[in-house]
Protein backbone atom coordinates (compact mmCIF):
# COMPACT_ATOMS: atom_id res chain seq x y z
CA UNK A 1 0.00 0.00 0.00
CA UNK A 2 2.80 2.34 1.01
CA UNK A 3 4.77 1.24 -2.04
CA UNK A 4 1.72 1.85 -4.23
CA UNK A 5 1.41 5.40 -2.92
CA UNK A 6 5.11 6.23 -3.38
CA UNK A 7 5.33 4.64 -6.83
CA UNK A 8 2.00 5.18 -8.62
CA UNK A 9 3.55 4.33 -12.00
CA UNK A 10 6.39 1.83 -11.50
CA UNK A 11 7.14 1.55 -15.24
CA UNK A 12 7.33 5.34 -15.61
CA UNK A 13 9.68 5.49 -12.61
CA UNK A 14 11.90 2.80 -14.11
CA UNK A 15 11.96 4.61 -17.48
CA UNK A 16 12.90 7.92 -15.80
CA UNK A 17 15.75 6.26 -13.89
CA UNK A 18 17.11 4.56 -17.03
CA UNK A 19 16.83 7.75 -19.14
CA UNK A 20 18.63 9.76 -16.44
CA UNK A 21 21.52 7.28 -16.25
CA UNK A 22 21.76 7.25 -20.06
CA UNK A 23 21.74 11.06 -20.20
CA UNK A 24 24.66 11.30 -17.78
CA UNK A 25 26.26 8.39 -19.65
CA UNK A 26 27.93 6.81 -16.63
CA UNK A 27 26.90 4.56 -13.77
CA UNK A 28 27.99 5.68 -10.32
CA UNK A 29 26.29 5.84 -6.93
CA UNK A 30 25.60 9.57 -7.13
CA UNK A 31 24.00 9.35 -10.57
CA UNK A 32 21.78 6.42 -9.57
CA UNK A 33 20.67 8.09 -6.32
CA UNK A 34 19.74 11.33 -8.09
CA UNK A 35 17.97 9.32 -10.81
CA UNK A 36 16.02 7.45 -8.12
CA UNK A 37 14.94 10.75 -6.54
CA UNK A 38 13.70 11.94 -9.95
CA UNK A 39 11.98 8.59 -10.53
CA UNK A 40 10.00 9.00 -7.30
CA UNK A 41 9.27 12.75 -7.39
CA UNK A 42 8.27 13.23 -11.06
CA UNK A 43 5.48 10.56 -11.10
CA UNK A 44 4.13 11.92 -7.78
CA UNK A 45 3.94 15.49 -9.11
CA UNK A 46 2.37 14.47 -12.43
CA UNK A 47 0.07 11.71 -11.15
CA UNK A 48 -3.02 13.95 -11.18
CA UNK A 49 -2.70 14.20 -14.98
CA UNK A 50 -2.55 10.45 -15.28
CA UNK A 51 -4.96 8.84 -12.80
CA UNK A 52 -5.23 5.30 -14.21
CA UNK A 53 -2.11 3.22 -14.78
CA UNK A 54 -2.41 1.61 -18.23
CA UNK A 55 -1.95 -2.12 -18.59
CA UNK A 56 1.03 -2.80 -20.85
CA UNK A 57 1.35 -6.11 -22.69
CA UNK A 58 4.36 -8.36 -23.17
CA UNK A 59 7.75 -7.12 -24.29
CA UNK A 60 7.74 -9.34 -27.41
CA UNK A 61 4.62 -7.63 -28.82
CA UNK A 62 6.11 -4.18 -28.10
CA UNK A 63 9.40 -5.04 -29.87
CA UNK A 64 7.48 -6.44 -32.86
CA UNK A 65 5.40 -3.25 -33.05
CA UNK A 66 8.51 -1.04 -32.85
CA UNK A 67 10.30 -2.94 -35.62
CA UNK A 68 7.24 -2.86 -37.91
CA UNK A 69 6.87 0.89 -37.37
CA UNK A 70 10.59 1.49 -38.08
CA UNK A 71 10.40 -0.54 -41.30
CA UNK A 72 7.24 1.30 -42.41
CA UNK A 73 8.91 4.65 -41.70
CA UNK A 74 11.86 3.66 -43.92
CA UNK A 75 9.67 2.50 -46.81
CA UNK A 76 7.26 5.44 -46.58
CA UNK A 77 10.18 7.91 -46.45
CA UNK A 78 11.41 6.72 -49.83
CA UNK A 79 7.87 6.83 -51.27
CA UNK A 80 7.23 10.36 -50.00
CA UNK A 81 10.66 11.58 -51.15
CA UNK A 82 9.73 10.32 -54.63
CA UNK A 83 6.40 12.16 -54.47
CA UNK A 84 8.07 15.43 -53.43
CA UNK A 85 10.82 15.22 -56.05
CA UNK A 86 9.02 13.87 -59.11
CA UNK A 87 5.39 14.96 -58.86
CA UNK A 88 3.85 18.35 -59.50
CA UNK A 89 2.34 19.75 -56.30
CA UNK A 90 -1.05 20.12 -58.04
CA UNK A 91 -1.21 16.48 -59.10
CA UNK A 92 -0.95 15.16 -55.52
CA UNK A 93 -4.28 13.90 -54.22
CA UNK A 94 -4.14 15.32 -50.71
CA UNK A 95 -7.22 14.49 -48.71
CA UNK A 96 -8.51 13.84 -45.21
CA UNK A 97 -9.64 10.34 -44.31
CA UNK A 98 -11.63 9.22 -41.26
CA UNK A 99 -10.28 6.21 -39.37
CA UNK A 100 -12.91 4.66 -37.07
CA UNK A 101 -11.24 3.33 -33.90
CA UNK A 102 -11.71 0.02 -32.08
CA UNK A 103 -9.23 1.05 -29.39
CA UNK A 104 -10.65 2.49 -26.18
CA UNK A 105 -7.69 3.18 -23.88
CA UNK A 106 -6.38 6.78 -24.15
CA UNK A 107 -2.75 5.60 -24.07
CA UNK A 108 -3.34 3.25 -27.01
CA UNK A 109 -5.09 5.97 -29.05
CA UNK A 110 -2.26 8.41 -28.32
CA UNK A 111 0.31 5.85 -29.46
CA UNK A 112 -1.66 5.14 -32.63
CA UNK A 113 -2.01 8.87 -33.42
CA UNK A 114 1.73 9.39 -32.85
CA UNK A 115 2.61 6.42 -35.03
CA UNK A 116 0.42 7.72 -37.87
CA UNK A 117 2.12 11.14 -37.68
CA UNK A 118 5.65 9.69 -37.64
CA UNK A 119 4.93 7.49 -40.66
CA UNK A 120 5.58 9.74 -43.66
CA UNK A 121 2.62 10.60 -45.87
CA UNK A 122 0.04 10.66 -43.08
CA UNK A 123 -0.51 13.13 -40.22
CA UNK A 124 -3.14 12.81 -37.50
CA UNK A 125 -4.90 16.16 -37.25
CA UNK A 126 -7.89 15.57 -35.00
CA UNK A 127 -9.83 13.16 -32.81
CA UNK A 128 -13.61 13.02 -32.52
CA UNK A 129 -14.94 14.29 -29.20
CA UNK A 130 -16.07 10.80 -28.13
CA UNK A 131 -12.63 9.36 -29.05
CA UNK A 132 -14.06 6.96 -31.64
CA UNK A 133 -12.54 8.35 -34.87
CA UNK A 134 -9.23 9.85 -35.97
CA UNK A 135 -8.99 12.46 -38.71
CA UNK A 136 -5.90 11.68 -40.79
CA UNK A 137 -4.47 13.93 -43.49
CA UNK A 138 -2.80 12.08 -46.39
CA UNK A 139 -0.24 13.67 -48.71
CA UNK A 140 -1.17 11.39 -51.60
CA UNK A 141 -4.05 8.95 -51.29
CA UNK A 142 -5.65 7.78 -54.53
CA UNK A 143 -7.18 4.92 -52.51
CA UNK A 144 -8.42 6.25 -49.11
CA UNK A 145 -9.96 2.92 -48.07
CA UNK A 146 -6.55 1.24 -48.53
CA UNK A 147 -4.92 3.76 -46.15
CA UNK A 148 -7.60 3.10 -43.53
CA UNK A 149 -7.27 -0.70 -43.87
CA UNK A 150 -3.46 -0.41 -43.60
CA UNK A 151 -3.65 1.59 -40.39
CA UNK A 152 -6.25 -0.72 -38.87
CA UNK A 153 -4.54 -4.03 -39.67
CA UNK A 154 -0.87 -3.07 -39.24
CA UNK A 155 -1.03 -0.80 -36.20
CA UNK A 156 -4.38 -0.87 -34.48
CA UNK A 157 -4.66 -4.63 -34.16
CA UNK A 158 -1.20 -4.89 -32.59
CA UNK A 159 -1.84 -1.96 -30.22
CA UNK A 160 -5.04 -3.66 -29.13
CA UNK A 161 -2.97 -6.69 -28.12
CA UNK A 162 -0.43 -4.55 -26.26
CA UNK A 163 -2.77 -2.25 -24.33
CA UNK A 164 -6.07 -4.13 -23.98
CA UNK B 1 39.63 3.42 -38.86
CA UNK B 2 39.10 0.65 -41.42
CA UNK B 3 37.95 1.66 -44.89
CA UNK B 4 34.66 -0.22 -44.65
CA UNK B 5 33.69 1.67 -41.47
CA UNK B 6 34.50 5.01 -43.11
CA UNK B 7 32.39 3.99 -46.10
CA UNK B 8 29.37 2.98 -44.01
CA UNK B 9 29.52 6.15 -41.90
CA UNK B 10 29.87 8.39 -44.97
CA UNK B 11 26.96 6.68 -46.73
CA UNK B 12 24.75 7.12 -43.65
CA UNK B 13 25.62 10.83 -43.40
CA UNK B 14 24.95 11.39 -47.10
CA UNK B 15 21.60 9.56 -46.94
CA UNK B 16 20.60 11.52 -43.83
CA UNK B 17 21.58 14.83 -45.41
CA UNK B 18 19.75 13.93 -48.61
CA UNK B 19 16.48 13.24 -46.77
CA UNK B 20 16.82 16.46 -44.75
CA UNK B 21 17.32 18.34 -48.01
CA UNK B 22 14.27 16.67 -49.60
CA UNK B 23 12.21 17.51 -46.51
CA UNK B 24 13.19 21.19 -46.75
CA UNK B 25 12.56 21.18 -50.50
CA UNK B 26 9.09 19.78 -49.79
CA UNK B 27 8.37 22.72 -47.47
CA UNK B 28 9.27 25.03 -50.33
CA UNK B 29 7.38 23.17 -53.04
CA UNK B 30 4.08 22.40 -51.31
CA UNK B 31 1.91 25.48 -51.08
CA UNK B 32 -0.60 24.80 -48.30
CA UNK B 33 -0.04 24.24 -44.61
CA UNK B 34 -1.42 20.72 -44.25
CA UNK B 35 0.66 19.19 -47.08
CA UNK B 36 3.64 21.17 -45.79
CA UNK B 37 3.22 19.56 -42.40
CA UNK B 38 4.31 16.27 -43.99
CA UNK B 39 7.79 17.55 -44.83
CA UNK B 40 9.21 18.03 -41.29
CA UNK B 41 7.88 14.67 -40.10
CA UNK B 42 9.97 13.10 -42.86
CA UNK B 43 13.11 15.01 -41.99
CA UNK B 44 12.99 13.95 -38.35
CA UNK B 45 12.82 10.23 -39.13
CA UNK B 46 15.25 8.95 -41.76
CA UNK B 47 17.20 12.23 -42.11
CA UNK B 48 18.05 12.69 -38.46
CA UNK B 49 18.10 8.91 -37.89
CA UNK B 50 20.83 8.34 -40.49
CA UNK B 51 23.05 11.06 -39.05
CA UNK B 52 22.55 9.82 -35.48
CA UNK B 53 23.45 6.22 -36.40
CA UNK B 54 26.54 7.53 -38.22
CA UNK B 55 27.49 9.51 -35.09
CA UNK B 56 27.10 6.43 -32.86
CA UNK B 57 29.24 4.31 -35.21
CA UNK B 58 31.93 7.00 -35.47
CA UNK B 59 32.37 7.42 -31.71
CA UNK B 60 32.22 3.67 -31.19
CA UNK B 61 34.78 2.68 -33.85
CA UNK B 62 37.05 5.74 -33.98
CA UNK B 63 37.04 6.89 -30.34
CA UNK B 64 36.36 3.52 -28.75
CA UNK B 65 33.59 4.60 -26.39
CA UNK B 66 29.97 3.75 -26.87
CA UNK B 67 27.51 6.63 -26.47
CA UNK B 68 23.80 6.19 -26.11
CA UNK B 69 22.84 9.88 -26.36
CA UNK B 70 21.85 9.46 -30.01
CA UNK B 71 19.19 6.92 -29.06
CA UNK B 72 17.85 9.36 -26.48
CA UNK B 73 17.65 12.10 -29.14
CA UNK B 74 15.63 9.70 -31.29
CA UNK B 75 13.37 8.89 -28.33
CA UNK B 76 12.72 12.57 -27.53
CA UNK B 77 12.06 13.32 -31.22
CA UNK B 78 9.52 10.50 -31.45
CA UNK B 79 7.81 11.79 -28.30
CA UNK B 80 7.67 15.48 -29.30
CA UNK B 81 7.30 15.57 -33.11
CA UNK B 82 3.74 14.14 -33.27
CA UNK B 83 2.54 16.55 -30.56
CA UNK B 84 4.01 19.57 -32.37
CA UNK B 85 2.44 18.47 -35.67
CA UNK B 86 -0.93 17.96 -33.97
CA UNK B 87 -0.88 21.38 -32.31
CA UNK B 88 0.04 23.13 -35.57
CA UNK B 89 -2.75 21.23 -37.36
CA UNK B 90 -5.29 22.12 -34.65
CA UNK B 91 -4.38 25.83 -34.79
CA UNK B 92 -4.72 25.74 -38.59
CA UNK B 93 -8.09 23.95 -38.40
CA UNK B 94 -9.47 26.51 -35.95
CA UNK B 95 -8.37 29.54 -37.94
CA UNK B 96 -8.78 28.51 -41.58
CA UNK B 97 -11.04 25.49 -41.95
CA UNK B 98 -14.83 25.33 -41.98
CA UNK B 99 -15.68 22.02 -40.26
CA UNK B 100 -18.97 21.60 -42.16
CA UNK B 101 -17.67 22.34 -45.65
CA UNK B 102 -14.04 21.17 -45.63
CA UNK B 103 -13.85 18.17 -43.31
CA UNK B 104 -15.40 14.71 -43.65
CA UNK B 105 -17.94 13.77 -40.96
CA UNK B 106 -16.54 11.85 -37.99
CA UNK B 107 -19.16 9.13 -38.47
CA UNK B 108 -19.77 9.01 -34.70
CA UNK B 109 -22.21 10.65 -32.29
CA UNK B 110 -19.79 13.51 -31.63
CA UNK B 111 -17.99 15.83 -34.07
CA UNK B 112 -14.25 16.59 -34.24
CA UNK B 113 -12.84 17.59 -30.86
CA UNK B 114 -11.29 20.85 -32.10
CA UNK B 115 -14.70 22.26 -33.09
CA UNK B 116 -17.08 20.32 -30.91
CA UNK B 117 -15.52 19.82 -27.50
CA UNK B 118 -18.44 17.93 -25.96
CA UNK B 119 -17.19 14.66 -24.52
CA UNK B 120 -19.09 11.38 -24.12
CA UNK B 121 -20.09 12.30 -20.56
CA UNK B 122 -22.03 15.28 -21.95
CA UNK B 123 -19.77 17.88 -20.32
CA UNK B 124 -19.68 21.00 -22.46
CA UNK B 125 -17.38 23.82 -21.27
CA UNK B 126 -19.45 26.43 -23.13
CA UNK B 127 -22.60 25.46 -21.14
CA UNK B 128 -21.14 27.16 -18.09
CA UNK B 129 -21.47 30.54 -19.75
CA UNK B 130 -25.12 30.17 -20.75
CA UNK B 131 -27.96 31.48 -18.56
CA UNK B 132 -30.08 28.85 -16.79
CA UNK B 133 -32.92 27.44 -18.83
CA UNK B 134 -36.24 27.33 -17.03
Amino acid sequence: MMLKRCLPHPLLSLALLVVWVLLVNEISAGVVVFGAILAIVVPLITSSFWPAAPKVGNAYAICEYGLIVLWDILVANVVVAGLILFRKAESLETKCVVVPLDLTSPEAITTLAGTITMTPGTVTIDLSADAKSLLVHCLHAPDPQGVIDDIKTRYEGRLKEIFE
Amino acid sequence: MPFIAELVISVLIVIGGLFLLIGSFGMLKLRELLPRLHAPTKATTVGVGGILIASMLFFWIERGHFTIHELLITLFLFLTAPITANLIAKAYLLRHVDPHADLPKSGQDEGWATFDPVGPDGYDPSEEYKPDQK
